[in-house]
């Protein structure tokens, strides 16, 4: 489960770090001086009101904004302006907030290309898959059977996932994820638009893929119960500011949690 | 009732990665690709010169396109000029080295034009849609230029057309004006045959996943490790390597000779229709477009006579335009994967036949 | 060295000595700018309104053209003896025709396609220029056909400009071009500034979905603004005309519009003159000073290869708007 060339890091230590990040487009500050860290092995939630500032913060950590102030340290490395790929190299994967699936492709080919990073064969043995190419096809094709079991999605596996109801495109999104083993796994509002039966299931499979996977998983969420539920720990943004960090039983106290969600009191 | 998977288990996952898992897809390519040679043994002069040499070059053509903006996503209007390059390179490396295997320099040739190819792909890093097309023009006048203005590459024929010469295999004469008609479809269906089933290899891999992934949605692409410049980079040059060596057999086993007008942009919209029609995104559907606009002035030119009601070469072409374009829209927006799609859905229900589900 | 010499300083020698020859280069390259910019303008109308990339602009200026011409020929042949009655009958009849037209690309293409990717809508308009290219050749002939130009008093002759020693040639219908173009462009930016449906214009342009959930009918918005593409198509084709012949060949040159697009931004009206006159100037500059080092006819690839490199640096266009991506 570990990405190749890292350090060993025990379970509970820190594996992702947010240190002072701003980010802002032009004039409009979306994230100012947020710190905050990840440990592994928990689930870490982030939540906050609509335009807090949440989806930016999945997109510093896994370097497709890139905030002009602060640092970001993933597994003991720092990187100033990390790239999307080296965030998916160093093992970082992500699910999307809409859903974000590869339309056209088959749900099977969906989670295979999920495995594009792990797949070495160069280009002359896929011209003839052939030969070491047709092993690794079917190597891979192996483990996604195994995530396609574990998501319970095996007799939709050649559907166009285009063709798919909307909770459905989630799971199967979570699988692509799922597909590249990642160390730490990024979900934007995974059950955002679900009946409470899919929420059941999704929160299941997250907390299987953190039981199971030892997979680390920072989620951002609306569903307030969901994430006092699933969660380890709660950091909390309001108009791109930290206002607090702790457990979920600190986080339903806060006096400053409850104003920035039900308004002060004047 | 023929075309049943009842019974047809399968126990590996080799064997359901292939790519016709079913057993009577196989047994029908292998029968097309033995009545194809059939037909090459036995054809009449005109079948083969007139219809099927050129419908398998194009269909070539259309696949390399199909590569890049079916697989892709990319849209290109500079396919004749990269076409282009594969036939002016053949030129070149046919004249200079006489004695080597011509079939051989057909190949090599798409090396240059893929070189070409990924040159001019370089700016779809930043830009997509529409502006990287108006970047693939750049390519398709640019290159037309140098065919006309850089006599070198025509070795400066006082025509400024490339004239194919002889040239022999094992004795038998392949190019030039003296190669029989059968020779050079043979030599043709082989070609085409194989770079078919290299491409379709590719894009049922690794490959062509992550190509299909940066079509979908480069975004999430990019966030699961594929790099988006490699990627595209790729696409245009293996695109362009098809492309080319589709160039080159167009003018050493088809025309026997070539000016710039060849490979215009006319060429380049030929090429992206039947890629629309056939069906973005399918090996097959790249076919299916070539017969469908290859075919076209061939079929208006005949059917009105057949009722008495010849129509002038020049009204058969007005008329072709006018087909050609209703069909792109009437394509899209009735059946934007085109008649591949088509053909999917007739298996489809030849599968469940004689239910309707 | 001496490569270095031609390239960086001989141009510049022969500017020097013969200014005559620069000013009427730059004022040839303007005025084809200015024919450039007015075939962008109806790209940039279509593309405001309805995020639709026409790709048949430079085919509707040719069609446009050609119509105006067939439908005069039709009525000599029907016995409209007076021409200028017979031009401005035409004149009518075009315009009438470009609406139908308008009306008949809503219904059989847009319609169906809303929502549609843009490049979905893209590709369709080259079907678009390919039925239209059959279909003028069809009803009018392949041959090329000469401009009315006189029969609608069109001001002909040249006048001539002595400056530095030297004597610049100007085309009267240039100058009628460059300030039809001009009165064009003024009255555009007023529609879409001032107006209310200008305004539903501009919302449309952001998100069909929006605009329909606010009471914005589509159908119309988009027939309006095809509309006024093809009168501008048909402004530009006679002033085209004017200069040579009307006839299919000129879908190459109409393609030259594209460039100028990339480099003035897709939805900008003065983006689209400045760089229209950007392409012109350094096409006509080009040729003459450095089209002789690489063998001439450099005309042809010129516009697009500085649109490429535009592109690199600024995709958005001199006056585009900056696109932040989201997931």
């Amino acid at each position: 489960m570990r990405a190749p060339g890292g350090p060993e890091i025990a379970v509970g230590d820190v594996l992702l770090s947010v240190e002072n990040v701003s980010l802002s487009f032009g004039g409009v500050k979306a994230i100012s001086g947020v710190s905050f860290d990840i440990r592994k092995g928990e689930i870490r939630a982030i939540i906050g009101p609509n335009g807090a500032g949440k989806t930016s913060m999945l997109n510093v950590i896994n370097g497709f904004y890139h905030p002009q102030q602060g640092r970001i340290t993933f597994k003991g490395k720092t990187r100033p302006h990390m790239q999307p790929y080296e965030a998916a190299r160093g093992g970082i994967a992500r699910t999307f907030q809409n859903v974000a699936l590869f339309r056209g492709m088959t749900v099977l080919d969906n989670i295979m290309a999920g495995r594009s990073l792990k797949m070495h064969t160069n280009i002359f043995w896929q011209l003839l898959r052939f030969g070491p190419a047709l092993r690794e096809e079917v190597a891979h094709r192996v483990r996604v059977e195994e995530i396609i079991d574990f998501l319970r999605i095996q007799d939709i596996r050649r559907t166009p996932v285009g063709r798919l109801p909307y909770g459905l495109q989630k799971r199967v999104e979570l699988g692509r994820a799922l597909a590249m083993e990642p160390d730490l796994l990024l979900l934007d509002e995974p059950m955002a638009g679900m009946n409470l039966e899919e929420k059941e299931d999704m929160s299941r499979f997250i907390l299987d893929v953190n039981d199971h996977y030892g997979t680390t998983i920072a989620l951002i969420e609306h569903d307030m119960g969901v994430v006092m539920d699933l969660s380890d720990r709660v950091v909390v943004l309001d108009y791109g500011i930290k206002i607090a960090d702790g457990t979920p039983d600190e986080i339903k106290r806060d006096p400053a949690v409850i104003d920035a969600y039900l308004g002060v009191a004047h | 009732m023929l075309y049943r998977e009842v019974g047809q288990f399968k126990t590996s996952y080799t064997s359901d990665q292939a790519i016709f898992p079913i057993l009577q897809d196989r047994l029908g390519i292998v029968a097309i690709v033995i009545a194809a040679y059939l037909i090459g043994l036995t054809g009449g002069d005109f079948l083969l010169n007139a219809v099927l040499i050129p419908f398998l070059i194009f269909s070539l053509a259309a696949i390399g396109l199909n590569l890049l903006t079916g697989y892709t996503g990319l849209l290109s209007l500079g396919t004749g000029a990269f076409m282009g390059v594969g036939a002016y390179a053949c030129y070149k490396l046919t004249t200079y080295f006489p004695n080597v295997n011509i079939l051989l320099w057909v190949v090599v040739s798409g090396f240059f034009a893929s070189i070409v190819g990924a040159l001019f792909g370089l700016p779809s890093l930043r830009i997509k849609g529409f502006y990287l097309a108006v970047a693939t023009l750049a390519a398709q006048f640019f290159l037309e230029w140098c065919f006309i203005r850089i006599p070198w590459l025509f070795n400066y024929n006082e025509s400024g057309a490339i004239e194919v010469p002889q040239r022999e295999i094992f004795g038998i004469i392949v190019t030039g004006p003296r190669a029989s008609a059968q020779t050079r479809y043979l030599v043709v269906l082989t070609i085409v045959a194989a770079l078919t089933w290299l491409a379709s290899n590719l894009v049922h891999g690794r490959i062509g996943r992550m190509w299909m992934a940066v079509r979908d949605m480069d975004i999430a692409a990019e966030l699961m490790g594929i790099r988006l410049l490699p990627t595209k980079l790729l696409a245009f040059a293996v695109s362009s390597y098809v492309c080319g060596v589709a160039g080159a057999l167009l003018v050493f086993l088809w025309y026997g000779g070539a000016e710039s007008t060849v490979f215009d942009i006319n060429q380049s919209f030929q090429i992206l229709f039947m890629v629309i029609i056939g069906g973005l995104g399918s090996i097959i559907g790249s076919y299916f477009g070539a017969a469908v606009i290859y075919m076209m002035p061939i079929v208006l030119r005949a059917v009105p006579g057949w009722f008495g009601l010849p129509l002038q070469p020049a009204t058969v072409e007005h008329l072709t335009f006018m087909v050609v374009g209703a069909l792109i829209i009437v394509f899209l927006i009735a059946e934007p994967h085109g008649l591949a799609r088509l053909w999917q859905i007739a298996k489809q229900k030849l599968r469940v036949w004689p239910f309707p589900y | 060295m001496h490569l270095l010499y031609q390239i960086f300083v001989d141009p510049f020698v022969q500017m020097g000595t013969a200014p005559d020859l620069l000013a009427q280069t730059l004022w040839e390259g303007l005025v084809s700018g200015v024919l450039y910019a007015l075939i962008a303008l109806g790209f940039v109308l279509i593309f405001k309104a309805s995020g639709v990339f026409n790709f048949a602009q430079g085919i509707m200026v040719v069609f446009a053209a050609l119509t105006l011409v067939g439908l005069y020929q039709a009525m000599t042949r029907l016995g409209v003896v007076n021409p200028t009655i017979g031009a401005y009958l035409a004149l009518a009849g075009t315009v009438v025709v470009m609406f139908l037209l308008a009306v008949g690309v809503e219904r059989l293409v847009l319609r169906p396609l809303v929502n549609q990717p843009d490049i979905v809508l893209f590709m369709a308009t080259f079907g678009l220029t390919y039925f239209l290219i059959g279909f003028g050749e069809y009803v009018f002939g392949g041959d090329p056909q000469v401009m009315i130009a006189d029969q609608l008093h069109l001001p002909r002759g040249r006048i001539d400009v002595h400056v530095f020693g030297g004597v610049v040639q100007m085309q009267k219908i240039d100058i009628t071009a460059a300030v039809i173009a001009s009165v064009l462009v003024a009255a555009l930016a007023v529609f879409f500034q001032k107006t209310r449906i200008g305004r539903a214009l501009r919302a449309v342009a952001d998100s069909h979905r929006a605009a329909l959930s606010v009471g914005i009918s589509l159908e119309t918005i988009w027939v309006i603004v095809w509309f006024a593409a093809g009168i501008v198509a048909l402004a530009t084709g006679i002033m085209w005309g004017a200069r040579s012949d009307v006839s299919f060949a000129l879908e190459i040159i109409a393609l030259k519009a594209l460039p100028v697009l990339i480099l003035g931004g897709l939805t900008s009206i003065p983006g689209a003159i400045v760089g229209g006159l950007i392409i012109g100037l350094s096409e006509k500059i080009g040729e003459l000073y450095w089209g002789p080092l690489l063998g001439s006819g450099i005309e042809s690839w010129l516009a697009y290869v500085i649109a490429l490199v535009f592109l690199l640096f600024r995709p958005q266009g001199l006056f585009g708007e900056r696109i932040i991506e989201r997931v």
